[in-house]
């Protein structure tokens, strides 16, 4: 290619690239859908939590908050050890310091813990982007169906 | 019509134009920038458009706070965004809009000569704001300013030195009438001055590929670093009006002004002046916003290896031809 052609081509492509519809979606009225796979928020199944812990230990920025009590049930035959059980009281995640590195819903081992695509949940305080249970409970209905699985 | 009342309307026109073009010129930026790079640009300001972005823009520079920092020297710091709009709005006095005489803020004989020199004054004005600021990096762009248009001043002349020889005169109302004689713009036989003038104008008004001094990357927009309010709003609007008045310039000495083939210069001329000077202006947003810039070094050698000597050239043979022919 000739010394100074690139310049030239530079100059089309910008110019050409002006009369193509820009790529822009306009956010507030047209929404881009995002892939199912995204990261948006965390949400909790919490029948399926034990409390276990292990998500709020890996947790790089320590922003879940979890506490659990056991619960002692009648042994199942007469003179036997009581059953436990642990009650989850309070699950917590703090999105004002979240990273969205997702290890608490690799880490979970009860599959207590998704992703949901839903992004829209910015607050104008720090205070309000604590999730509670109840309302990491209520993104579980946003959190879209795993893939099929793959033919072998 | 008397002397003083055509003085005091030339006045208004010409310090209305200065913001005006400013105007127009920054939106088209703007949106230009916006669909050269698949966006849209300011699109809710106004009702359509985002027309009104720029006077948004210019009433949220005015309430802002107007900071003059403790190691800056005051006088000079508020004097240097003045220098720079008045070389500005000088330049805007001899660009011919007509063939009339009231078509021009002032015919004056060495029309083309006062342009190049009174448009040095802004990068005086560029000088003192970075001297007096008291930062290092508005110091390192103003210092760069001063190189660069050390280096591209002399392309600029000598390459406009070109049409002078060939038009025979330095009035820009005498040039573009000498192109309108013969019938065809200077631009066809002057090209390498075309090419000097419109490279050195760039230069000249800092944009890309030649924005060292401004480079907001590594010089937090240089000169202006330390700049706010309404002082920054006038370095803004001066750039702005500057492409306006070089792409007239340009227009003039190379495009043949007011001239176009059957077309009436008597009521047309204004509307065909802006029409070449907005394409000229296009012209220098495109590259903006598709060349990167020159490192500092390159950006001297092209002027003092290249252009000098090309412009020398072209000087040359200009006057050999005018002889010769």
């Amino acid at each position: 290619m000739a010394t100074g052609m690139g310049l030239l081509k530079g100059l089309w492509v910008t110019f050409s690239t002006m009369f193509t519809k820009p790529v822009t979606v306009m956010y507030p009225n047209v929404k881009e859908l995002p892939v199912d796979r995204s990261r948006g928020v965390i949400a909790l199944d919490e029948d399926a939590c034990t409390s276990c812990m292990l998500c709020a230990r890996q947790c790089p920025d320590w922003c879940i908050y979890i506490e659990g009590h056991k619960e002692e049930k009648p042994p199942s035959k007469p003179g036997g050890r009581p059953r436990t059980r642990n009650v989850l009281d309070r699950f917590d995640i703090d999105y004002a310091l979240c990273m969205y590195c997702g290890i608490c819903v690799e880490v979970c081992p009860f599959d207590a813990l998704f992703w949901s695509p839903e992004y829209e949940y910015s607050e104008l305080e720090m205070k309000p982007l604590l999730h509670d249970k109840a309302k990491l409970g209520e993104w579980l209905t946003t959190v879209p169906e795993p893939p099929a699985l793959e033919d072998r | 019509m008397s002397f003083y009342l055509e003085l005091a309307i030339k006045m208004v026109v010409i310090f209305a134009m200065v913001p005006a073009t400013a105007l127009v010129i920054g939106y088209a930026e703007l949106k230009l920038s916006a669909h050269m790079q698949s966006r849209i640009g300011p699109y809710y300001a106004g009702v359509r458009w985002g027309w009104a972005q720029l006077i948004a823009d210019g009433v949220k520079f005015l309430q802002k706070e107007d900071i003059i920092p403790d190691n800056a020297d005051r006088r000079v710091f508020s004097l240097a965004p003045a220098v720079v709009m008045i070389s500005t709005v000088a330049l805007f006095l001899i660009i011919p809009f007509g063939s009339s005489g009231y078509a021009i803020g002032r015919n004056v004989d060495m029309g083309i000569f006062y342009a190049m020199a009174i448009s040095s004054v802004g990068t005086l004005g560029v000088l003192m704001a970075g001297w007096s600021s008291g930062n290092k990096f508005s110091l390192i762009g103003a210092l760069r300013a001063g190189g660069q248009l050390i280096a591209y001043e002399l392309p600029m002349v000598l390459g406009v030195v070109g049409v002078i020889i060939q038009a025979g005169t330095l009035s820009m109302q005498g040039i573009v009438e000498v192109q309108i004689a013969q019938g065809w713009p200077f631009a066809f036989t002057q090209f390498v001055g075309f090419f000097l003038f419109l490279l050195a104008a760039l230069a000249e008004m800092n944009r890309t590929p030649f924005d060292m001094p401004i480079a907001e990357s590594e010089l937090v927009t240089g000169y202006l670093t330390e700049y706010s309010g309404f002082r920054f709003l006038f370095f803004f609007l001066a750039e702005y009006a500057n492409i306006f008045a070089y792409s007239a310039i340009a227009a003039t000495l190379f495009l043949g002004g007011w001239g176009f083939w059957g077309v009436s210069a008597a009521w047309a001329g204004p509307f065909i002046v802006v029409a070449k000077t907005f394409a000229l202006s296009f012209v220098v947003i495109w590259f903006r916003w598709t060349f990167p810039r020159f490192r500092e070094d390159q950006l001297q050698s092209l002027a003092w290896r290249w252009l000098v000597p090309l412009a020398l050239a072209n000087i040359a043979v200009t006057a050999i031809l005018k002889v010769v022919i």
